[in-house]
């Protein structure tokens, strides 16, 4: 049983979320994950971690299923059943290079310990966050501190570039050298993110999201085609080269349980709502 | 002679839920025998002075010894015999292939059927469980010394009986949200019921083991960092990397490995979805690719979920399977098809990117190959398709590699095994050990436990005597 010490929504849907532990932060590093499982009936997700210290780790996650609505209903004080972490491969490190880091949705908040520890590392730092409108963008100043420069684009307009990322990527890359490309976010975003920068040929790395059970490399179901060769997500990624993924695959084993988790979910809030 | 007229030529049957019934729930299938039937099975045993039965068995338990006892009504004696060899009785009365160990060399088996062991270890404990919880074995005052053991499933239980009742603090360190390992995420609710686990766990855990859920070694802490606070090391991480067969199509969603099918069901409960969250593909038409306990296991739990037609679908023959006959037994009275001969070669799927066939060719016995065991080769056009909307691949499984590369002078087999003396257990690495299926890839439960008793004594010597 872990302690919930804080459940904050920060903006529509996306929540943060610390628990207790002083087990996790002593090997925990950048790009790492953890597992939560919020109670007896739940299922095992990954999570981004995006901070960690002595007494606790803290991840965001957006609310679309059952699991992710019951972590959405926790307080403080309340206790998850399982927290089990780091998991993965930590973010490969490079130094003294230029990199934009892309987040978008619960991407945001998983960027932060990486440009953190790409900012450690003397490297330049060119933050983008992107949402469809200014109200679903987060963590500016929290990123600003690890950033050299910060860019806003919202699909509305509202805030920064209008558009999608393209529209910020085309331009500044223009009159910009950079050596790299992060990107965390949904499926569709890393996807679209890796078509881009793929015909503009940089170096591009993504934060990958299949659905995982154990996530310590025992069932195989994050199992995802790079360069035609099958890996698991949970212990050879869950970041990989966005050019060398099969993203038809990835996209359509995200979709496996699509219609149970619609049927969870309705059974979850008539249950708790009657 | 009288000696003669006392023998009972065939095993007392037990009683188990009729195939058409249980194929409909997860419930265990066999009952249990009652007390009558015990004592009556316990008096076939001849008591043999030799009892090569202790010598067939993995953890070395006084057979004839407890048997005698169940033979005379007291079950408390038979119970306390079992429990000095075996912390897990309940498991290993149901999970054991006791056919190729402890009864196939009973001498009742010369002639008729053996001693029926398994059944009698099992009743004995079952017989226990239900007088409430069983007393705690007194143990030696404390050493001091601290040993760690890296997953709570058979051998790694079996590791922390044998050290906690010789003094030792002991602690298990499991990745997963449950103890038990194998016997918890692999095998079904309708073999071994988890709460038989539990309650062996449980029984550890009152004796003063200590029981580290959610710890993943290797990425939680280092074997290296364990160190810093353990005097000996266990490793017993089993066999959790599940292979593919490489061929096209296993991507698709709908074919799972058997590790994730039978993770899903047994140890996040799938099969009560939507009361438990996680979910489970229902197939229809579900196909299991292999031959031993494991693909039997997944065989028969499609069954469980809904299937109207389950096949396995096996390269050899039926003599070359390397499941228990019991267990091929259980599936065939259950009404699974046998495909003997049989290898898949492509899974098709459809516009969605879910499995829509199966295409397989049929093979032949050639010359034996390194496994004695003649070697299937594929007849020519033979190819032929199926329609499944399930498939699951249960052809094995090698060692988890997450220590091994996180600890650098621990010595790997060729297998992506961690090498270990076969005898003491001892690694490469000093103050580490090592058994069961992450020694020797995909075992057997006993197995593992006879690793795990063997490791423990080394670990005693070096405890008491710091040499390595």
């Amino acid at each position: 049983m872990y302690r919930v010490l804080k459940r904050e929504q920060i903006v529509p849907n996306i929540h943060l979320l610390v628990i207790e532990t002083n087990n996790i932060h002593k090997n925990a590093k950048a790009g790492e994950f953890v597992v939560v499982r919020v109670d007896e009936e739940g299922e095992r997700i990954p999570l981004n971690l995006v901070d960690w210290d002595e007494k606790s780790v803290s991840v965001i996650f957006m609310e679309v299923g059952t699991s992710t609505r019951k972590l959405g209903a926790l307080k403080e004080g309340d206790v998850i059943e399982t927290l089990a972490g780091p998991l993965g491969r930590p973010t490969e490190m490079i130094e003294d290079k230029s990199i934009i880091c892309i987040g978008g949705c619960y991407g945001i908040g998983a960027l932060y310990p990486v440009i953190r520890a790409f900012k450690q590392n003397r490297n330049r730092v060119i933050t983008a966050v992107e949402g469809r409108s200014s109200f679903l963008l987060y963590w500016q100043k929290k990123l600003q501190e690890y950033s050299d420069e910060l860019y806003e684009i919202t699909r509305d307009g509202t805030k920064g570039y209008e558009g999608h990322i393209n529209v910020f990527l085309e331009e500044y890359m223009k009159d910009h050298k950079v050596d790299l490309i992060y990107c965390q976010g949904c499926t569709y975003l890393t996807f679209f993110v890796s078509q881009i920068t793929k015909s503009m040929g940089v170096k591009t790395i993504v934060g990958l999201n299949p659905i995982m059970i154990d996530a310590t490399g025992m069932c195989g179901v994050c199992r995802v085609i790079i360069n035609g060769e099958t890996k698991f997500a949970c212990v050879d990624g869950p970041e990989f080269d966005g050019h060398a993924v099969d993203w038809p695959n990835l996209l359509a084993r995200r979709h496996t349980y699509h219609s149970q988790e619609q049927k969870s979910l309705s059974f979850y809030e008539c249950e708790r709502y009657g | 002679m009288a000696e003669k007229l006392k023998i009972v030529p065939k095993k007392t049957p037990m009683p188990e839920q009729p195939a058409k019934e249980r194929v409909k729930n997860f419930e265990e299938v066999p009952f249990g025998y009652s007390e009558a039937d015990a004592i009556v099975e316990a008096q076939r045993c001849l008591q043999c002075k030799k009892a090569p039965c202790i010598a067939g068995c993995p953890v070395e338990i006084d057979i004839p010894g407890f048997i005698k006892y169940i033979a005379e009504g007291d079950f408390v004696a038979s119970i306390k015999k079992l429990k000095e060899k075996n912390v897990l009785p309940a498991v290993c009365g149901r999970v054991c292939p006791q056919e190729t160990q402890c009864e196939i060399v009973c001498t009742l088996a010369k002639k008729w059927e053996p001693v029926a062991i398994g059944r009698l270890e099992r009743f004995a404990a079952d017989w226990e469980a239900k007088q409430g919880e069983s007393p705690i074995p007194g143990s030696l005052p404390s050493t001091g010394k601290k040993v760690a053991i890296i997953g709570a499933g058979p051998g790694g239980l079996t590791v922390a009986g044998d050290l906690i009742k010789l003094g030792h603090g002991v602690t298990i360190y499991e990745a997963l949200h449950k103890p038990g390992g194998v016997l918890v995420y692999g095998i079904p609710e309708f073999r071994l019921p988890k709460e038989i686990v539990y309650r062996e766990v449980d029984y550890l855990v009152r004796s003063g083991v200590n029981l580290v859920l959610d710890f993943v070694v290797g990425k939680t802490a280092t074997i290296e960092q364990l160190f810093e606070e353990y005097d000996a090391i266990y490793i017993g991480t089993g066999a959790g990397l599940p292979w593919f067969m490489n061929i096209p199509g296993e991507n698709l969603n709908g074919v799972y490995s058997a590790n994730e099918y039978l993770t899903r069901s047994n140890l996040m409960k799938a099969y009560l979805f939507p009361q438990y969250d996680t979910p489970i593909v229902r197939g229809k038409y579900v196909a299991v690719v292999g031959g031993g306990n494991v693909a039997m296991d997944c065989a028969r739990t499609a069954l469980r979920l809904g299937a109207a037609e389950v096949h396995i679908v096996y390269r050899r023959t039926k003599a070359e399977m390397p499941a228990r006959m019991e267990e091929i037994h259980h599936a065939e009275e259950e009404g699974i098809i046998f495909d003997w001969l049989t290898l898949p070669i492509k899974y098709t799927g459809d516009e969605r990117g879910w499995i829509k066939e199966m295409e397989c060719i049929r093979m032949e016995l050639g010359e034996p190959d390194a496994s004695g065991r003649r070697k299937p080769v594929p007849i020519k056009d033979s190819n032929f398709i199926s329609q499944v909307d399930v498939a699951v691949c249960a052809i094995g499984q090698s060692p988890n590699p997450l220590i091994l590369q996180t600890t650098p002078d621990l010595k790997a087999g060729k297998w992506g095994n961690v090498e270990a003396d076969s005898k003491t257990g001892k690694t490469s690495k000093k103050g580490c050990w090592a058994g069961g299926d992450v020694v020797r890839g995909g075992a057997t439960v006993i197995l593992a436990m006879g690793d795990a008793r063997f490791a423990a004594r080394s670990m005693q010597e070096y405890l008491e005597t710091g040499v390595w």
